[in-house]
């Protein structure tokens, strides 16, 4: 009977994978459902096994079960991992999604599996915390926190009881290196968190998984039952979210867990110290917590000898949005945008040019071309007024108005913004609305034909209406308060605005207790410095001149 | 509406089935949504009981997720993701098709009960986008041809 491996990744079955299963299964082939490799553009992905190891097809349709089986469909591939996309890639954390079936503990016991683990029991807690921070690993959920100093500050802490808690709420568009992590290799998180627990002296963890992603639900619930022996006396359980992004921010997240509204905690404390229940907590994201076993199984050099600046090890990368190879691509930091996007990416999607990228989710800044040039590592992209975040891109072509991207960032903050500090609750119901009267305001430029009073514009906001700021219905506190809302009192001006958006951007980002409210800046500022043209200002010279 | 009773014993099955579990309010909401398809008013007193919780706790937890209903839900419901990645290849004009073929504004049941059009943020599905769950079945790269699948299908 032949065997053939097929992946049920969400993303894959979402291509129309579970008809082809069905299809091979039903022709009589012994159909092994693993993770997906990690390139879109060939899957649904088969690959069959001979004598000469696996042969990859994809895509592959229902109807191609004939042709794949007597070798002569057209989109023979070869063996997968010998492609162009996988060839230059380091695969670390991603070694076995793709190859071995996610929930066979044989399978992940014959590629390696449970080294790591075995490694660190035979250590002190305090020399696999040493090891981890020997590495270099730095939190891969965005903000980049060395996972070796939160280590030692849980492992310190004096308490009854401490927790280990993966944060699996993987909300940002561009990203799903956790999801098919999960789906595709989760004894591999399992056996991670399971380090954790010995390194820090805690029994028992939590994954927190968003209830969009219900795949990977399922398979981390069957991987714990199945592992549950070999972890033990450490303990899992998976929790599942409700639908709300802030709570991939790690205080709401615990608030979640304990079961409240997830809202975002005021720091100091912080979890390290007071955690989940009160306890100390090493909250840490999939990414970081995967890459342990490596760690722990190849030494700590291994693992720090690739990467760039204080940027150590490897990054999955995920590459999205409009782009024609999207996937997932495990390198080590250094990489450059313009190679991930255009060399590894293969341009857009639509073939149209490439006008803009949004690196590290909702929160990320927009990049143009002309920053392609930066090499992916965490303080170059903070110096370039960037960040990296969970390293997804986003792929836009040039159809893309980014004001109504700005717009679109301010509407997903209103919409997901947990309410408890103001400067995010209230700054981005109002920034939805000055993004509205920007927008308006370019489009009766553009549509009056008056295009020449364009470069005019920045010297009528002084002269023109009411301003916001002015106060000249009368002084006092009160009169402030009463009138400066007033309709006939905003100064509508394409200036006038453009200055408010700033001044609350500047607001939210110093002003908002996390990341949702601090960050949104991010996508609207960087929209508005390197596409002013969309926001009514003139092109900048250096995209002008290109 | 469901009948009191039978709430009750969805509220008492999932209340059980957390016994002993800490910070049990969020798993006991979802197994009674999962099981009434909705949270109704009545479940909220009693798992407040259940929990020693004041209703306003479970009521505040309840209307923060976006996840749990308080009413009974659309026969069918289309989750049609709104983040960037998908907005990068159509989604936002595949949004307007949508509402359109399915005959509901974005976030409204159809006046039939039939149809429900929900926004979601990311099923982690960008490089395949535009995306959505069919009643908890992922579909990717929409465009009319899917669009007039799913609302074929649905519509059987």
């Amino acid at each position: 009977m032949t065997r053939v491996f097929i992946s049920g990744d969400m993303a894959s079955v979402a291509l129309g994978a579970d008809a082809v299963a069905h299809a091979f299964a039903a022709a009589g082939c012994e159909v092994v459902r693993t993770g997906s490799w990690g390139l879109f553009s060939i899957e649904p992905l088969v690959e069959v096994e001979t004598g000469d190891g696996r042969i990859g097809f994809g895509p592959v349709a229902p109807g191609d079960v004939a042709a794949v089986l007597d070798g002569s469909h057209a989109s023979r591939l070869g063996d997968v991992a010998a492609l162009p996309f996988f060839e230059g890639q380091q695969r670390f954390t991603f070694a076995r999604v793709g190859i071995i079936n996610p929930l066979s503990l044989d399978d992940y016991g014959t590629h390696g599996g449970w080294r790591g683990l075995d490694a660190a029991r035979l250590l002190d807690p305090q020399a696999v915390v040493d090891a981890v921070q020997a590495s270099g690993l730095r939190g891969r959920g965005g903000a980049g926190f060395p996972t070796g100093i939160k280590w030692q500050t849980v492992l310190s802490a004096v308490a009854d009881e401490k927790f280990i808690v993966c944060n699996a709420d993987e909300g940002d568009s561009g990203t799903f290196a956790d999801r098919m992590l999960m789906e595709g290799d989760p004894f591999c998180l399992i056996e991670g968190m399971a380090i954790a627990g010995h390194a820090v002296g805690a029994g028992h963890g939590y994954i927190y998984i968003r209830s969009e992603y219900p795949f990977a639900i399922n398979v981390m619930r069957e991987a714990i039952r199945l592992s549950a022996a070999r972890i033990a006396p450490f303990t899992l359980e998976v929790r599942v979210g409700a639908g709300a992004y802030v709570c991939g921010e790690e205080t709401a997240l615990l608030d979640s867990i304990e079961g409240k509204r997830g809202q975002v905690r005021a720091k100091p404390p912080l979890p390290a110290i007071k955690g989940l229940f009160g306890k100390p907590t090493v909250i840490n994201n999939v990414l970081s917590l995967a890459a342990v076993p490596f760690i722990l199984a190849h030494g700590p050099e291994a693992y720090a000898a690739i990467g760039f600046g204080r940027s150590r090890g490897t990054m999955p990368v995920q590459i999205a949005g409009n782009v024609k190879h999207g996937g997932l691509y495990e390198v080590g930091f250094g990489i450059t945008l313009g190679e991930l996007v255009n060399e590894i990416g293969g341009g857009t999607a639509s073939g149209r040019p490439v006008r803009a990228v949004q690196v590290g989710g909702p929160l990320g800044a927009y990049l143009p071309p002309s920053q392609f040039h930066l090499p992916f590592d965490y303080e170059t992209f903070t110096a370039a007024g960037a960040l990296i975040g969970h390293a997804g891109i986003t792929v836009f072509d040039d159809s893309v108005d980014m004001a109504h991207m700005a717009r679109f960032a301010m509407e997903f903050c209103a919409i997901e913004s947990c309410g408890k500090c103001t400067p995010c609750r209230i700054g981005s119901t109002r920034g939805v609305e000055v993004m509205d009267r920007i927008i308006a305001a370019r489009d009766s430029v553009k549509s009056s034909v008056r295009a020449e009073l364009i470069e005019a514009l920045p010297f009528t906001s002084e002269k023109s209406g009411p301003s916001t700021r002015s106060g000249r219905m009368g002084e006092g506190y009160l009169n402030k308060a009463l009138y400066s809302r007033a309709p006939a009192r905003i100064d509508e001006t394409l200036a006038a605005q453009t200055a408010l958006l700033r001044d609350l951007a500047d607001t939210m980002k110093y002003g908002s207790l996390c990341a949702l409210g601090g960050f949104t800046p991010y996508p609207v500022l960087s929209a508005l410095d390197h596409f002013p043209e969309d926001f009514g200002a003139p092109a900048p010279l250096s995209e002008a001149a290109e | 509406m469901i009948a009191a009773p039978i709430i009750e014993t969805a509220v008492e099955l999932a209340v059980a089935a957390s016994a002993g579990e800490r910070g049990a309010l969020l798993p006991i909401l979802h197994a009674v949504q999962e099981d009434l398809g909705y949270v109704p008013d009545v479940a909220v007193s009693m798992i407040a009981a259940a929990l020693n919780l004041s209703r306003a706790d479970v009521h505040g937890v309840v209307s923060f997720y976006h996840d749990f209903r308080r009413t009974p839900p659309a026969r069918h419901v289309v989750k049609l993701c709104r983040a960037e990645s998908c907005q990068a290849r159509g989604g936002a004009q595949m949004e307007r098709a949508a509402v359109e073929r399915l005959g509901t504004a974005m976030g409204e049941t159809r006046g039939d009960g039939h149809v429900a059009l929900e926004a979601i943020y990311c099923l982690g599905l960008c490089a395949i986008g535009p995306s959505a769950l069919v009643d908890d079945r992922p579909v990717a790269r929409i465009d009319a041809t899917v669009l007039d699948t799913i609302a074929r299908e649905i519509a059987a």
